[in-house]
């Protein structure tokens, strides 16, 4: 009897003693709030919101600089992309971004910034280091998804009423080939090795896989949900893990992630997350994938050894963007 | 000599880029066409009258096709015409819009449409109805060369009455205007209420004059006394009474219909699906708010722009035949694919219910559920629609495949209960 209550004891001694080793393990979250004009620094280990930070004007689109040393926060109301410290949360630059910036994505070295511009129909090339912009590249209507490959060969821009996928060549900042998909192109997400484009489909309801040689579509999924109204399957977010294993696409109002087998591209299963699920992003380790819910203002965390949602964490209004640090 | 080998070699150069231009560049032709409108009286100076309603819809359409021109090589033109008050449009129509200009976007009522529509030279044509909302042009009068971008006044009225069977507000008093407009609107929201189990307790007509000094603080209350209602239905088109009733009934109720809670296909307040966008982009080109008129042109020249980048082609019947298969989907702001009835040509759409500055809700309404699409609901069906019998019309060209589909399917059934009674047999079922 004593022997087991010391047991108990010492089992849970270790496991406090072995969850304190797995805190030491830091990694922080960082959500933009486009309705607070805020963002929210979580902590996802624990699964606690440690802080809101006032950032600017209607923040959306959010990245963080590869040293990890700076976040860029489109504040879009304020017509800039914002540089800010990781630590101190001091905003210690901005770089023009042109009118409403909401997406953009940052280049594997980190000196390249590119910028959808929605209302103007364009990509703006922004040298990071300079903080000068260097080349605009006329796109389709209504840009919004953009994406550099890991290979730093081509930077892609989803245009949403255009409904292609223009692929911008990084060495000349010009358009090579545009490719016609489903309606209202949203995101886009290359596989490690660049051999593939994944695009959602807002509109159809479908994930889209390019071959990156062809530049043709090779596979279309429709992520029908048995017991989901199709108008809710609106796809938005996709990323796809280092070793190609599994895909994940957020499913909109259908409040619903789709994990597919990234191998025989099929859907696994869908995982209930939050309300309105838009933006995706992995843990370093990528051993959790974040989500926001725009609706529910809250982000879910899923476990992916599992594909078990573990968590969810209250954050503010509108959590939008969503990015993570060691 | 010299002057001759000038002119051969300009000659050349001509064929030349003509040439190239021909291999090139792909040019789909559009005529807008629309009648100036004589100022109508209004029951106030809020809203100014806006002549050109429509036309700039159109242009940042056309815009946004050239934009994704640029990508596939095709070029996009829009002719404008705007025949002045006194001017016969069937004359001009056939004066301006040439053999080779396909497809024609139309700011006109059903009457004028019908008579264009009916020409010798129409029948090589497709014709985009941008703004008129009536139910007889979508079924009795229909023809197979128009397609209707906005909502029917029954798909409106179905808007309004699934969103009411919703609140459980089923008791409706209906006010009718005098004119023919307000007339069908009151038939179709007669109709509704049939077909969503609503109940018109009552209903009047207003008479009375559009003074508001005599009529908003005495008329109204004493006009809805004695009746036990949920809500008040107004049917006034062209917005000479309908605003008196709200808070002037004589029981508290809330004002739908043409005023109150409207079912529209867009709204200033309308900012969902990456609306804002067009919004802003509207409002930054025209200096005032995108209107209805205007989202129908816009949604007509982007259904062209969207089938020929899909077909590469500029030719009416592939086309036409694309716009009306079941592959078109067409982004339209509304989080849903837009696409045509193959029955009547009428463009299927969410249906927005909005008051003055909220955007209350959008139909369908969740829980209305249909085989086909949700959509389906709203409006007349393919079985209702009396578009197919229409003596002066055939049945719009993918109808046939689509039946045929249908039979298929029914024979796969027959084959499936056949196998299932085999089986059954089997088992010693008799």
């Amino acid at each position: 009897m004593k022997q087991s209550i010391l047991g108990v004891g010492l089992f849970s001694f270790l496991v406090s003693l072995s969850m304190l080793s797995y805190s030491v393990q830091a990694e922080t979250v960082f959500v933009t709030l486009e309705k607070d004009n805020a963002l929210a620094v979580v902590d996802p280990i624990e699964g606690k919101l440690i802080k809101i930070v006032d950032i600017g004007l209607r923040p959306r689109g959010i990245t963080l600089s590869p040293d990890n040393k700076y976040l860029y926060v489109a504040t879009s109301d304020e017509d800039t992309v914002k540089i800010i410290d990781t630590e101190t949360f001091a905003e210690v630059g901005q770089l023009p971004s042109g009118e409403d910036p909401e997406t953009f994505a940052l280049n594997p070295a980190g000196d390249r910034l590119y910028v959808s511009n929605e209302d103007d129909n364009l990509v703006t090339v922004i040298d990071v280091a300079n903080k000068k912009v260097i080349a605009q590249v006329k796109v389709g209507v209504e840009p919004e998804g953009i994406v550099v490959s890991p290979d730093n060969r081509w930077v892609i821009s989803a245009t949403e009423t255009t409904n292609m996928i223009h692929w911008i060549d990084t060495k000349t900042n010009t358009i090579v080939e545009n490719t016609l998909v489903d309606p209202r192109p949203r995101a886009a997400s290359f596989v490690s090795d660049n051999t593939q484009l994944w695009v959602t489909s807002e509109i159809a309801g479908t994930l889209m896989i390019l071959d990156v040689n062809s530049k043709q579509i090779i596979k279309k999924i429709r992520l029908d949900i048995p017991g989901v109204s199709t108008d809710k399957i609106q796809p938005v977010g996709v990323v796809i893990d280092k070793e190609r294993r599994w895909g994940y696409v957020a499913i909109g109002p259908a409040n619903r992630v789709a994990v597919i087998n990234a191998q025989t591209l099929e859907v696994e299963k869908f995982l209930l997350v939050g309300q309105r699920v838009w933006n995706l992003a992995f843990s370093p380790d990528q051993k959790r994938l974040y989500t926001t819910n725009g609706k529910s203002n809250d982000i879910s965390i899923i476990d992916l050894e599992s594909h078990k949602v573990t968590k969810s964490v209250g954050v503010g209004r509108f959590p939008w963007g969503i990015v993570s640090k060691p | 000599m010299n002057r001759r080998i000038q002119k051969t070699f300009f000659l050349i150069l001509l064929w030349a880029t003509s040439l190239v231009n021909a291999t090139t560049i792909q040019t789909i032709k559009i005529a807008y066409i629309t009648q100036e409108q004589k100022v109508p009286a209004a029951l106030s100076n809020l809203d100014a009258f806006i002549q050109q309603k429509g036309l700039i819809g159109a242009e940042i359409a056309i815009a946004d096709n050239n934009t994704t021109g640029q990508f596939t090589g095709q070029k996009f033109n829009l002719q404008k015409i705007i025949v002045p008050v006194s001017a016969d449009v069937v004359t001009v129509f056939k004066q301006l819009v040439m053999d080779d200009t396909f497809f024609v976007i139309t700011n006109l009522p059903a009457d004028l449409l019908i008579r264009l529509a009916d020409l010798d030279s129409a029948k090589r044509k497709l014709f985009f109805d941008a703004t008129t909302t009536d139910d007889e042009l979508r079924n009795s009068h229909c023809r197979k060369n128009i397609l209707h971008m906005l909502p029917s006044r029954a798909m409106r009225a179905d808007a309004l009455a699934q969103y009411m069977m919703k609140k459980r507000w089923k008791k409706w008093f209906l006010v009718t205007g005098m004119s023919n407009e307000d007339q069908a609107y009151a038939r179709a929201i007669k109709r509704a209420a049939e077909r969503f189990g609503m109940k018109i307790v009552t209903e009047k007509q207003w008479t009375h004059t559009y003074d508001a000094r005599r009529t908003a603080q005495s008329d109204v209350p004493v006009f809805t006394q004695g009746v036990e209602y949920d809500v008040l239905v107004v049917a006034d088109e062209q917005g000479l009474f309908g605003e008196y009733f709200q808070y002037r009934s004589w029981i508290p109720r809330p004002v739908i219909g043409t005023q109150g809670l409207v079912p529209t296909s867009w709204h200033r307040t309308h900012e969902q699906w990456g609306a804002v966008q067009v919004q802003n982009r509207f409002k930054e080109l025209a200096g005032r708010w995108m209107e209805e008129q205007d989202y129908g042109a816009y949604l007509a020249v982007r259904s062209i722009g969207e089938a020929s980048v899909r077909t590469e082609s500029n030719q009416m019947q592939i086309l036409k035949n694309y716009l009306l298969g079941d592959e078109f989907a067409l982004q339209g702001y509304k989080g849903k694919p837009l696409s045509f009835r193959s029955w009547n040509g009428q463009l299927r759409q969410p249906v927005l219910l909005a008051a003055a500055r909220s955007l209350v809700t959008v139909a369908p309404i969740e829980g209305f559920l249909h085989p086909k699409t949700e959509l389906d609901t709203l409006g007349f069906d393919q079985a209702e629609s009396t578009c197919m019998n229409g003596s002066k019309n055939t049945n719009l060209a993918p109808l046939a495949i689509q039946e045929d589909k249908q039979s298929e399917g029914e024979n796969k059934l027959q084959k499936l209960k056949q196998q299932i009674i085999n089986k059954l047999k089997q088992f010693g079922w008799k």
